[in-house]
């Protein structure tokens, strides 16, 4: 056991050797930046999103009633709404309220007050919760009786919903042709370190090292590149994003807005990183199965 | 030790290396495989590590039927061998001291007793001043010595070498074969083959000659 952890060690020891010259660190910068490209749209990509909830991308429903309506028409429909299971929140605003914050918020006080009666009906503000289905919805709300209009202002918050799908799609296309990039880097860097290390792995199997052995030093030399190229991915996207959110603050500032890109949260980082170690150990055991078989002694 | 009986090798291709060869080598003999170049000698001895397979008849070392070994138990065969090549295979991307400690990265020795080991070997062959020296900054003889304390730092039963003194002036190929005799003499098998046949006679010892593929 103790011969075995010793073996791990040493093994660990020659990748990181290996890692530090200057072939090993090309080789984590060129992955490092393959993977910067979907981790950096990935951090824009939850920015906007988040962007995008604060600016309460589920669309609001208005349902206007018929301005003769009783007050226990409305009440009625409200029982209703409340019951459907589709609908998020729904709001009453009696035509009262509606005609004060009319005066109070458009000031249009004066052309109220000729008018001499209140023209508004009630209405409800209701919102579903799932944005697919709002036209549907919208469709159905307009059926109910005592509902003379609906009012629903979707189409942006779709489009929006559309390109961020779009985007998401996009971004996995992306992470995985670049995650397949990565492990033929590996695959090859590997190969080139067999290559380079032939007369020692055919000593080595000379004087009786068992292939796990002889393989261990590869795998770790994949798994700690890729984990090294995760980590340059990380600090390109941060940089980046601090490039960037100096010109964004400006921008989002003019809109009354504080928003900036942030950096990908503790445990996707994390996951980014991690991932890259995979797929560099997979670039490895794929490169040594195919080529260490082929040094044999003679 | 080592018993070869009715062995054959076919190389790809057709050519015959070796022919119904039977011998046994017993446990602490030393022996020399002598015969021209291409007579089958290195052949021979590649069959005992499992470097080549017979191509007919049976390969025992050590109780193993050593061309039936499975690939994986390979390793494990060698371990208990010491072997000494023509080229030496030593490397130069390390001190003479870490080309010895090669073996042991894997024997389960600590580093404390694998270090022991090492400077034991060197001491053996008459290198012990020279383990921080790189191996290209040696001789010949020194060179080939230092393989031999390579093949020995794991203290086999058994030791091979093959054509250990091609190429070395008469003095170093005498120093080298008195090293192998010291070997015999505390009770480790050994085989050696060698094209030299002055050498050979100068020791007494037993005399297996090949030619044409075949023990003479």
């Amino acid at each position: 056991m103790r011969s075995w952890l010793r073996q791990h060690r040493q093994a660990l020891g020659a990748a990181l050797r290996r890692l530090s010259r200057p072939a090993g660190l090309a080789s984590a910068l060129v992955i490092g930046i393959a993977l910067s490209l979907p981790a950096g749209g990935y951090a824009l990509l939850e920015s906007l999103r988040g962007l995008a909830g604060r600016l309460t991308l589920e669309p609001q429903i208005s349902l206007f009633l018929a301005p003769e309506a009783k007050r226990t028409d409305a009440e009625a429909l409200g029982a209703r709404l409340k019951a459907d299971r589709r609908l998020a929140s729904v709001r009453f605003v009696p035509r009262e309220q509606a005609l004060r914050e009319l005066a109070s918020e458009h000031g249009l006080s004066e052309v109220i007050a000729a008018l001499g009666r209140n023209p508004l009906p009630d209405a409800f503000v209701v919102s579903g919760k799932e944005n697919r289905t709002v036209e549907a919805l919208v469709a159905d709300l307009g059926r109910l009786p005592g509902v003379a209009q609906v009012q629903s202002d979707t189409l942006w918050a779709r489009r929006l919903a559309s390109l961020a799908a779009i985007g998401e799609v996009g971004l996995w296309l992306l992470a995985t042709l670049l995650g397949a990039a990565l492990v033929a880097v590996t695959f090859n860097t590997i190969r080139l370190q067999i290559l380079t290390q032939r007369d020692e792995i055919e000593v080595s199997k000379l004087i009786g090292a068992t292939d796990a052995f002889i393989r261990r030093p590869f795998y770790y030399l994949g798994l700690l590149q890729g984990l090294a190229g995760g980590l340059v991915a990380l600090g390109i996207v941060g940089a980046a994003l601090a490039v960037l959110n100096r010109e964004v603050r400006v921008l989002a500032e003019s809109y009354g807005s504080s928003f900036i890109f942030s950096f990908p949260a503790r445990d996707d980082a994390a996951a980014v990183v991690l991932l890259a170690g995979l797929l560099g150990w997979l670039g490895a055991q794929l490169s040594v199965s195919r080529h260490l078989r082929q040094i044999e002694p003679r | 030790m080592v018993s070869f009986s009715a062995v054959a090798k076919r190389y790809p291709g057709g050519k015959e290396a070796l022919r119904e060869v039977s011998f046994t080598l017993d446990s602490g003999e030393l022996a020399f495989l002598t015969g021209r170049s291409g007579a089958g000698k290195s052949t021979l001895l590649k069959l005992i590590p499992a470097i080549e397979r017979p191509s007919a008849g049976s390969v025992i070392v050590n109780g193993q039927n050593v061309g039936a070994l499975k690939r994986s138990a390979i390793p494990y065969l060698r371990r208990n061998l010491g072997l000494v090549f023509q080229d030496q295979k030593l490397l130069y991307d390390r001190s003479v001291f870490d080309n010895v400690m090669l073996p042991l990265a894997f024997s389960g020795h600590g580093p404390r007793e694998a270090a022991r080991r090492v400077r034991a070997a060197l001491d053996k062959v008459g290198l012990l001043e020279r383990e921080r020296s790189n191996p290209i900054q040696l001789s010949g003889g020194e060179q080939q010595r230092l393989a031999i304390a390579r093949a020995v730092v794991n203290r086999p039963a058994l030791l091979v070498a093959d054509e250990p003194t091609a190429n070395l002036d008469a003095e170093s190929a005498a120093r080298i074969l008195d090293i192998f005799v010291a070997f015999n003499q505390v009770g480790v098998t050994v085989l050696i083959a060698t094209h030299d046949q002055r050498l050979v006679e100068r020791y007494g010892k037993r005399v297996l000659r090949l030619d044409q593929g075949r023990i003479a």
